[in-house]
């Protein structure tokens, strides 16, 4: 699904240079729930964007889903991101002024799907994350957690092949955390590829692989017996 | 543009953004609403202003004398002046080729006239044929006097609008006999006058019957002269402003007048104060003009504004879209279809509004200064495009850079 080589990428502010990645080599398969570790700045973050197509390597090779992705024009990029990629960030990026079932059908106005037909699959995406009867509440009426299945619905309407999700549980307590991942592995037993950034050990456990970035590099790539968030509610 | 779905997503945007809405509309529509009625009474200004001053011709002179105030050449202070006929004839024949209209005046100011039983108490005047033009009465119906009245002494007159519905009210008065100080004239005419009631409430007849009836010799009270108009206005004033003072001159040493005695011979020269309105209203309309644009520009840099802080205040909204597969061109197209959409909408909002204030209220204003104040629609509609181009420039660059930058940046923008 995903097939990474050598991956370069640096900043520069000013005069100063700033190399985040150095060389990532790395491969994902359908179906795989990956959870990329790491310090704050060793560039896990970095990774998930270029991985997201929100921002673009230096050099190095990306192919997603047999497609490569290089220096892909604003259009053609945000028709990839549309396609195949969804997102779930921390600080779950809802528009404010829509409404829950509106922020989730957003993606779908964008693929050029019709009204009626977005409202329904909307509604659906809603009901999976449990939110059915919260469609018509705006955003800031809804608690943090609730936010966040918000956006995994929206992130899931759009049918993407790899979700994406950066800090998902950053900004939840632990209880809410573990409804959260509930849902994601929910997601990915259904067959869904799913890559996510975190730095908190419990979350990581709830994947299926950890890798370890540090310094801009991988440092460690292995297996996890997955620890099903179900237990602990 | 007219697809369904992205009307839908700005409506949808512009309801559940009402405020933001309703202030960038009433930036808009106060602006032009504004400017209309600005506009609208600069032209009910000029209009009253140049109806005012338009009743008599505009390049007349006029010639009355009073008592002399100095003593000259061993006359004493207090005596009066009296033009005669002589004068009036040595000035005509000496300024012949600079001249157009003229009539020398002889007048009663308040004469009893009477039709039947009907009676009132108006200002008669012995005037000569040019007397119409310089007046610029109207004959609706009849004639004016002419030269044969005027060699024959004939008893006619020509009564004005007012005169005419007092005495006769809805009868035609075209050869009835009126009844001045008890002698018989024959009506042969009626006029109006642009100059109002007042002037409509007089009787006109020959001069040289005037003076024979009200036993004036050969006395006159005024002469009034218009000066042949130049091509450019202010060769014209300059020419009457010569031929004025030449008159006054010739006047004075005629009748012997000190030179500097401003009182027993007066020369009043309508087209120097005609010039002094024209550029008076010059001076209005531009006052008005600059408040205008002044307004226009405050509306512009409001409307580019408040579109620069929703571009600013949607920066990670539109990252979120970007996010979510949106082109960039799509935003740009998003909300500058918005802006276009909100200050077309409001500015024909605050067009009509202040026509329709303009169309409601200028019949009702009861001032000699401001008539018919009225807007050039083609203006007001070229300044509401005016503002919604600049609205839609102003939106335009911060939504291009806002569309341009990546997306990770716009949704860290918090």
């Amino acid at each position: 699904m995903i097939q990474i080589k050598d991956l370069h990428k640096s900043y520069h502010m000013g005069t100063n240079s700033l190399h985040v990645l150095k060389g990532i080599n790395f491969n994902v398969k359908e179906g795989e729930m990956v959870s990329i570790m790491g310090s704050s700045g060793s560039g896990k973050s970095t990774l998930l964007n270029i991985l997201g197509i929100l921002d673009e390597a230096d050099s190095g090779s990306y192919i997603l889903d047999g497609v490569p992705i290089k220096n892909l024009n604003e259009k053609v990029a945000a028709n990839y991101r549309n396609k195949f990629l969804g997102f779930i960030f921390q600080s779950f990026n809802l528009i404010n002024y829509k409404t829950a079932l509106d922020n989730v059908a957003m993606p779908l106005y964008y693929q050029g799907v019709k009204r009626q037909e977005r409202i329904e699959k909307a509604e659906h995406y809603l009901e999976k994350v449990g939110l059915a009867e919260w469609s018509h509440h705006l955003p800031n009426e809804l608690s943090g957690g609730q936010k966040q299945r918000v956006a995994i619905a929206r992130a899931l309407a759009s049918d993407p092949k790899v979700l994406l999700a950066d800090e998902p549980t950053g900004a939840l307590d632990s209880k809410t955390s573990q409804e959260v991942m509930e849902l994601i592995q929910g997601i990915n037993d259904e067959g869904k590829t799913i890559l996510m950034v975190t730095h908190e050990h419990d979350i990581a456990q709830m994947t299926k692989r950890i890798v370890h970035i540090k310094d801009g590099l991988i440092i460690d790539d292995n297996p996890v017996e997955q620890v099903r968030a179900s237990l602990y509610v | 543009m007219f697809d369904i779905e992205r009307w839908q997503e700005i409506f949808e945007t512009l309801r559940k953004n009402k405020l933001r809405t309703f202030l960038t509309g009433l930036s808009v529509a106060s602006g032009i609403f504004i400017l209309v009625i600005l506009l609208g009474f600069s032209k009910g200004i000029q209009n009253g202003v140049t109806s005012q001053f338009q009743r008599d011709a505009t390049n007349t002179i006029t010639i009355w004398t009073g008592n002399t105030t100095k003593g000259y050449k061993g006359l004493n202070p207090g005596r009066y002046v009296q033009l005669k006929n002589q004068d009036y004839n040595t000035i005509s024949r000496k300024y012949d080729e600079y001249l157009d209209y003229r009539t020398s005046l002889y007048a009663i100011w308040g004469g009893t006239i009477s039709y039947k039983n009907e009676s009132g108490n108006y200002q008669i005047r012995g005037v000569m044929p040019d007397h119409q033009f310089i007046e610029n009465a109207d004959i609706s119906s009849g004639r004016f006097i002419n030269e044969s009245d005027l060699n024959e002494f004939k008893k006619v007159a020509v009564i004005g609008n007012k005169l005419k519905r007092d005495l006769f009210k809805d009868e035609d008065p075209i050869g009835k006999n009126i009844s001045v100080f008890g002698m018989n004239f024959k009506v042969i005419g009626i006029f109006y006058d642009p100059g109002g009631e007042r002037e409509e409430s007089q009787a006109y007849i020959p001069l040289s019957t005037a003076q024979k009836v009200f036993n004036a010799g050969d006395n006159i009270r005024n002469m009034l002269f218009t000066v042949k108009m130049s091509d450019n206005f202010d060769q014209a004033v300059a020419l009457s402003k010569s031929v004025s003072q030449g008159i006054e001159n010739d006047l004075k040493q005629m009748h012997t007048v000190a030179p500097d005695d401003t009182s027993a011979v007066r020369v009043y020269n309508t087209l120097e104060e005609a010039q002094k309105i024209y550029s008076l209203i010059a001076t209005i309309q531009a006052v008005f003009w600059f408040v205008g644009i002044g307004t226009i520009i405050a509306g512009v840099v409001g409307v580019g504004n408040i579109m620069l802080i929703i571009v600013k205040e949607r920066t990670k909204e539109i990252g979120i879209r970007k996010a979510l597969g949106a082109l960039p061109m799509s935003i740009v197209g998003m909300i500058l279809q918005e802006a276009i959409f909100v200050t077309m909408f409001a500015g024909l909002f605050g067009l009509i509004f202040g026509l329709g204030l303009l169309e409601l209220i200028g019949p009702q204003i009861q001032s000699d200064f401001i008539k018919y104040p009225q807007v050039n629609f083609n203006v007001a509609l070229t300044t509401v495009f005016i503002l919604v181009f600049a609205g839609a420039l102003a939106g335009f660059f911060p939504a291009y850079r806002a569309a341009k930058i990546k997306p990770i940046i716009a949704l860290r923008d918090e």
